[in-house]
């Protein structure tokens, strides 16, 4: 009954907070509901009792990824008139885009409920070495394969924001490690009226 | 029998929570008096000693100050969203000791992916940070939690694969299976580097000295927090030092053997677990203000360069030569569950 009870609370604010995610007026409160909807899925993974993808969905999603996008939007200097005569000429896309994912939804949710044997028996084993198991033998080369695409775009994308402009002044921390005292400190015994450059070399 | 039992078992559960939450709340207050004194000394200064014996009411004295005070919300502040802020980083602060062990079954929440569950929970800090500064709609604020956030997300990822080092050892995401892996040797002395970028990693999740930056007030005024007053400035607060607290904690399950003496024979396995176990936090604690007391704050690039150019390489380094050493010598532990 309680588990239940968590199914509709989740399912409920994950479709509210999704429908905020389109409908509310300021970008950054957008984002705040699309990571209330990442967090509420979640939670919806922890009844399926797959609480290791829940988790990794909130380090990664809501740990990282939204942050930036959060921290993105924030920076942006956003026109909020613009941004709703963008909603309405997206609409009909939108509404068509729509439509096509929950068709696809339905059909795959009516296969399996069709088919009762679709989920996996539990072994016993917790889902975490489960996953890690299969991961790490049977789809070990797709996996290296994931891990390579993401190697190629950060690399990519590091490519192309990093750039050397001259005339910036930029630490080198083995040239300030190597520093001595000696190199950059002159002991030296002004006299009134004469700069301490006229008297180099005598200490 | 089970419908009439339920409310009882509600009522049991409610129970162990305030059993954890309150100390807590205590420790938390007591730990703020306890900077305050410590770096005190170490300044050659008394600190806080006039309210009650030794300054022991100094903190009940300030919580009510706090509280008298007028809230303010700044004209300028998305007002739900300044007000959600402190709330959140409270409460995040609170939620992750769910499955903090005190001793040996001793948790309000025994789970699978309690590694994972604390990293989650401390990735999700940053948003109290971020909404308080963006909500303000202030520079100052603005630009504390601009490098605020940029700097917990850096330094989560060094302490991801510290966490990788621990669980190659381990073999298991449970936190009671971790502290009991380390019945024989806690895992501060084989891995001892990984024990000391974890603990500044932590110093740099907490925003604490030297990487407060986001509160560098010689610069910021006081960083994300500057519009907040009384309770919802109190909560900030609360919430930092419940922070420092986790952590600790953390650091102490994962490296220093969580509520396991440290010698197994009389008179040290005589005292019961959970009192080592807060030892061990107060112990890190105390470096916590130490270090507070003795380093000079760093500056950003500097902050920057040390997480991701030298934590960063270095932890990953050090998971292939644990892993390589657990499989040179056959010793890779089996998955626990």
């Amino acid at each position: 009954m309680i588990s239940s009870f968590f199914f509709y609370l989740f399912a409920a604010v994950t479709c509210l907070s999704g429908l905020m995610v389109v409908t509310s007026r300021n970008p950054v409160h957008s984002v705040l509901f699309l990571i209330l909807a990442f967090f509420n899925a979640a939670g919806l993974f922890i009844l399926l009792q797959a609480e290791f993808l829940a988790m990794l969905l909130v380090v990664v999603y809501v740990g990282a990824v939204a942050v930036l996008f959060l921290f993105v939007v924030m920076m942006l200097d956003i026109n909020f008139v613009e941004l709703r005569e963008g909603f309405q000429k997206y609409r009909t896309l939108g509404i068509v885009i729509g439509i096509i994912l929950l068709a696809e939804l339905f059909t795959t949710f009516f296969q399996l409920a069709g088919d009762s044997g679709a989920l996996p028996e539990t072994t016993g084993v917790h889902n975490t070495a489960q996953l890690g198991r299969v991961l790490y033998t049977e789809y070990v080369y797709l996996f290296q394969l994931a891990g390579l695409i993401l190697l190629v775009a950060m690399i990519g994308a590091i490519a192309l924001t990093l750039r050397s402009r001259p005339g910036v002044k930029r630490q080198s921390i083995s040239d300030q490690n190597s520093r001595r005292r000696e190199d950059t400190v002159r002991l030296a015994k002004v006299r009134s009226g004469e700069g301490a450059e006229a008297k180099e070399g005598s200490h | 029998m089970m419908e009439n039992n339920w409310y009882i078992e509600l009522a049991w559960i409610v129970a162990k929570i305030l059993a954890v939450i309150v100390p807590l709340l205590i420790a938390v207050a007591y730990l703020t008096l306890a900077e305050r004194r410590v770096i005190g000394f170490m300044q050659l200064r008394k600190g806080p000693n006039v309210v009650g014996p030794f300054g022991l009411f100094q903190p009940f004295a300030d919580a009510l100050k706090l509280m008298a005070k007028e809230t303010i919300l700044p004209a300028g502040a998305d007002k739900t969203v300044f007000m959600i802020a402190p709330m959140l980083t409270f409460v995040l602060a609170l939620v992750a000791w769910a499955v903090i062990p005190f001793d040996a079954g001793m948790v309000l929440a025994d789970i699978n992916v309690g590694v994972l569950y604390l990293f989650a929970i401390s990735s999700l800090g940053v948003y109290g940070v971020i909404m308080a500064g963006w909500a303000s709609n202030s520079k100052y604020a603005f630009l504390g939690a601009l490098r605020s956030a940029a700097q917990m997300v850096s330094y989560e990822v060094s302490m991801g694969l510290v966490i990788i080092n621990v669980l190659v050892c381990v073999g298991s995401l449970n936190l009671s299976a971790i502290v009991e892996a380390q019945r024989d040797m806690w895992f501060a002395v084989p891995l001892f580097p990984m024990f000391a970028v974890f603990f500044i990693s932590t110093l740099a999740e907490t925003n604490r000295a030297p990487f407060d930056l986001p509160e560098g007030e010689s610069e910021l005024v006081a960083g994300y927090f500057v519009e907040y007053s009384s309770m919802s400035f109190a909560l900030f607060f609360l919430g930092e030092y419940a922070n420092m607290i986790l952590m600790s904690a953390i650091t102490t399950l994962l490296f220093l053997g969580g509520w396991l003496p440290p010698f197994d024979f009389a008179p040290f396995n005589l005292i019961p677990g959970p009192i080592w176990f807060i030892l061990k936090i107060c112990l890190l604690l105390f470096v916590f203000l130490w270090v507070r007391a003795t380093t000079p704050r760093y500056r950003y690039d500097q902050l920057m360069r040390l997480g991701w150019k030298v934590f960063l390489p270095f932890s990953l380094i050090y998971v292939v030569l644990t892993a390589g050493y657990l499989v040179a010598t056959d010793s890779l532990p089996g998955l626990i569950g």
